[in-house]
C-alpha cells in the first residue's frame, strides 16, 4: 500500500479492470477516472465529516471510492442504524455532512449543513481525484447501552492486510460477499476486491438464492461470509449455483460442521477462516480446515502479534484501529499496543480454540449482543426483580440470547401468571430490540446467584 | 405429538413472533422459501432442543444440512431415535 488515497492505491498499477456488480447496476471501475456518483456536490463534502447513509451497497461502495482523500471523515452506518442511534453517531463523529440515496432518512431530520443525495450510476463529467488529506474512516460497532461506539481507522490501518498482495495480470479475481460493505468483515473484502479485481455486492433484501445465481452469473472466484451467513447458504439447496476457489469465513467461530459441509460443497476450494475484529483488525487466516487456530501463532513475531493474557486473545498489528471517538471514550488498546479481543482462548493439544466473549458478550450470526442492554429493558417491567441475560450455543447463528428472570414477590395475588408475564416480557424486548437481541426464551427462576461483591455472577461461557 | 406435530408448531409459533408469513409447510417446501430467516431457524432449533431433547445440527457426527421441510423433520426422526 502506498500513501495517498483509494482511488490513488487502485490506480497506482494502471487502470482498474474490475467491475462493481450491484442489484440495481454493473458499473466498470476504470469509468470514475472520468465520472462520477457524487457530481460537483463532492466540492461541499471537501474537508467535511461526512455521515454516509445509504440504502443501496452499490451508492456507499461509491462514495467511498469518491470521498477517501476528499472528506475529512467518512462515517460508515451500517444500513439496519436504528434512528434513535443517529443523532449520537452524528455527535460522535462532529459529523456536517451527509451523503444519502433516496431511500434512506430524509436530510432534514438529521440537521447536517449539507446533504447529498447519490444515485447508483455514474455521470461523466470532469473529475478531480487529487488527494488532499488522509481521510478518516470512522466504523461503528455495538456498545454495552446499545448506543454504538465510534471506531477511528485510516485507510493504511484498514488495507494492511493487504500488503504485499498484487493485481496479477493473468488472473481474474471476483470477490463477493455475504457481509456489508459497511461492516469491518464486508470492508475488508471490498477494499481487496477494488485492489484486485471485481465485487459482486449483496442486497439485505434480496434472497439467498438470488444472491447466489446473480454471484455466479458474474463468475465469482472469491467469496466470504459468517458462518451463519454459510450455513443458510447450505441450507438454501443453492450452495452449489457458485463454484469459487477461495471460500472464506470470519465474523464467527466456525464449528467443524459448517467447515465440512463447505470442504464437500467446493471440493475445489480452498476453506479459510479468518479471525478479524473492528478494534484488532485482520490477525490471522487459517486454511487447514479445522476449527480453531494452531498455538505457534501465538507468541509468534511478524507484521501481526498474538497472545493470551487473562485467558483472552490480544493482537498488535498496523491493522489495529486508532482510537474510539467521542467524549470520554475508553482506550482502544492497552500500553502495549495490544488491543484485547474480549474473546476468550483455551489452548488444547497445540490448538487454540475459542471459548466465547469475556463480559458475556452473545455474538448472533455475527452481531454482538450486550446482555446489559437486554436486561435493562426486561428490569423496566414492574413484575421484574432482576434478570440475568445469557448466550445459548446454536449450531445455524452460533449463539441465541436466553433470559432468566426473578419476579418481585407476589404479596397481593395480582401477579399475573407466569405465561403471560414471558409474552409481556418478550413483547417489550420486541418493541424495543433489534431482532437478534430478543431473547428466544425467557424463563422464569425463584433466584439468581449474586455475588459477594453484590453483583449478578454472570456464567463465564 | 409426534416429532412432525412438534416441529410444525414451532415453525408456525415463530413465525408468528417473527412477524413473517410462513409458507404451506409440506415435505417438499424448501426452507428458503419458507418465510423464515436464519434467526428464526435458529429460535426453532433452540426451542426444539428443549421439547425433543435432541439438536441434530450441533450433534458430532456429521450432518447433511436440510434443504426442504421433509429433508429437516427427517433430520429430528432420524436423531430422536438414536
Amino acid at each position: 500500500m502506498t500513501a495517498g488515497s483509494l482511488w490513488g492505491s487502485i490506480t497506482a498499477a494502471g487502470r482498474p479492470t474490475g467491475r462493481l456488480h450491484g442489484t440495481q447496476a454493473v458499473l466498470d471501475l476504470a469509468d470514475l477516472s472520468g465520472a462520477s456518483c457524487l457530481g460537483e456536490a463532492i466540492e461541499q463534502l471537501r474537508d467535511r465529516s461526512v455521515v454516509l447513509l445509504c440504502k443501496s451497497q452499490l451508492v456507499a461502495a461509491l462514495a467511498l471510492l469518491e470521498l477517501d482523500g476528499i472528506a475529512r471523515r467518512i462515517v460508515l452506518c451500517p444500513p439496519d442504524l436504528s434512528a434513535q442511534h443517529l443523532p449520537g453517531v452524528i455527535a460522535g463523529a462532529a459529523a456536517d455532512a451527509c451523503v444519502r440515496d433516496a431511500a434512506a432518512p430524509q436530510a432534514d431530520i438529521l440537521k447536517l449543513a449539507t446533504c447529498v443525495t447519490a444515485e447508483p450510476r455514474l455521470r461523466r463529467g470532469a473529475v478531480s481525484r487529487r488527494a488532499e488529506r488522509a481521510t478518516e474512516w470512522i466504523l461503528l460497532t455495538s456498545g454495552t447501552t446499545g448506543a454504538p461506539k465510534l471506531v477511528l481507522h485510516t485507510l493504511a490501518s484498514l488495507t494492511s492486510a493487504l500488503a504485499g498482495q498484487q493485481r496479477a495480470a493473468t488472473e481474474n479475481i471476483i470477490w463477493s460477499t455475504f457481509y456489508d460493505i459497511r461492516r469491518y468483515g464486508g470492508l475488508q473484502i471490498f477494499l481487496r476486491a477494488v485492489h484486485l479485481g471485481s465485487l459482486v455486492l449483496s442486497d439485505a433484501a434480496e434472497p439467498v438464492t438470488d444472491f447466489l445465481s446473480r454471484a455466479a452469473s458474474a463468475g465469482i472466484t472469491h467469496i466470504s461470509g459468517t458462518p451463519s451467513h454459510w450455513r443458510g447458504a447450505l441450507m438454501s439447496g443453492a450452495a452449489a449455483t457458485i463454484t469459487p476457489r477461495y471460500v472464506r469465513l470470519s465474523g464467527e467461530i466456525p464449528d467443524q460442521a459448517v467447515l465440512d459441509n463447505l470442504r464437500a460443497t467446493y471440493p475445489e476450494a480452498t476453506v479459510a477462516h479468518a479471525f478479524a475484529s473492528t478494534e484488532a483488525g485482520v490477525a490471522f487466516e487459517v486454511r487447514d480446515g479445522l476449527a480453531g487456530f494452531p498455538a505457534t501463532l501465538l507468541g509468534a513475531p511478524g507484521r501481526v502479534e498474538l497472545k493470551i493474557e487473562d485467558g483472552t486473545l490480544r493482537i498488535r498489528s498496523p491493522g489495529v484501529a486508532l482510537r474510539y471517538l467521542g467524549e470520554g471514550a475508553e482506550p482502544l488498546r492497552g500500553a502495549d499496543g495490544f488491543v484485547d479481543t474480549g474473546d476468550r482462548v483455551e489452548e488444547r493439544a497445540g490448538r487454540c480454540y475459542f471459548m466465547g466473549r469475556r463480559g458475556g458478550v452473545i455474538n448472533v450470526g455475527g452481531l454482538k449482543v450486550h446482555p446489559e442492554e437486554v436486561e435493562a429493558v426486561i428490569n423496566a417491567h414492574p413484575w421484574v426483580r432482576m434478570s440475568l441475560v445469557r448466550a445459548r450455543r446454536n449450531a445455524i447463528t452460533g449463539a441465541v440470547v436466553t433470559a432468566e428472570v426473578v419476579l418481585v414477590e407476589d404479596k397481593g395475588g395480582a401477579r399475573p401468571a407466569a405465561e403471560a408475564l414471558t409474552r409481556e416480557l418478550a413483547d417489550c424486548c420486541k418493541r424495543t430490540l433489534a431482532a437478534h437481541k430478543v431473547p428466544a426464551m425467557i424463563r422464569i427462576v425463584p433466584a439468581l446467584e449474586v455475588s459477594a461483591s453484590g453483583k449478578l455472577v454472570r456464567p463465564s461461557a | 405429538m409426534s416429532v412432525k406435530t412438534t416441529i410444525t408448531s414451532q415453525f408456525q409459533q415463530v413465525a408468528r413472533e417473527q412477524d413473517r408469513t410462513l409458507a404451506p409447510l409440506s415435505d417438499d417446501m424448501r426452507l428458503v422459501q419458507s418465510g423464515l430467516d436464519s434467526l428464526s431457524f435458529a429460535i426453532i432449533v433452540a426451542r426444539l432442543e428443549d421439547e425433543l431433547g435432541v439438536d441434530p445440527f450441533s450433534a458430532t457426527d456429521a450432518i447433511e444440512f436440510p434443504v426442504t421441510f421433509g429433508d429437516f423433520v427427517r433430520l429430528y426422526e432420524t436423531s430422536a431415535k438414536k
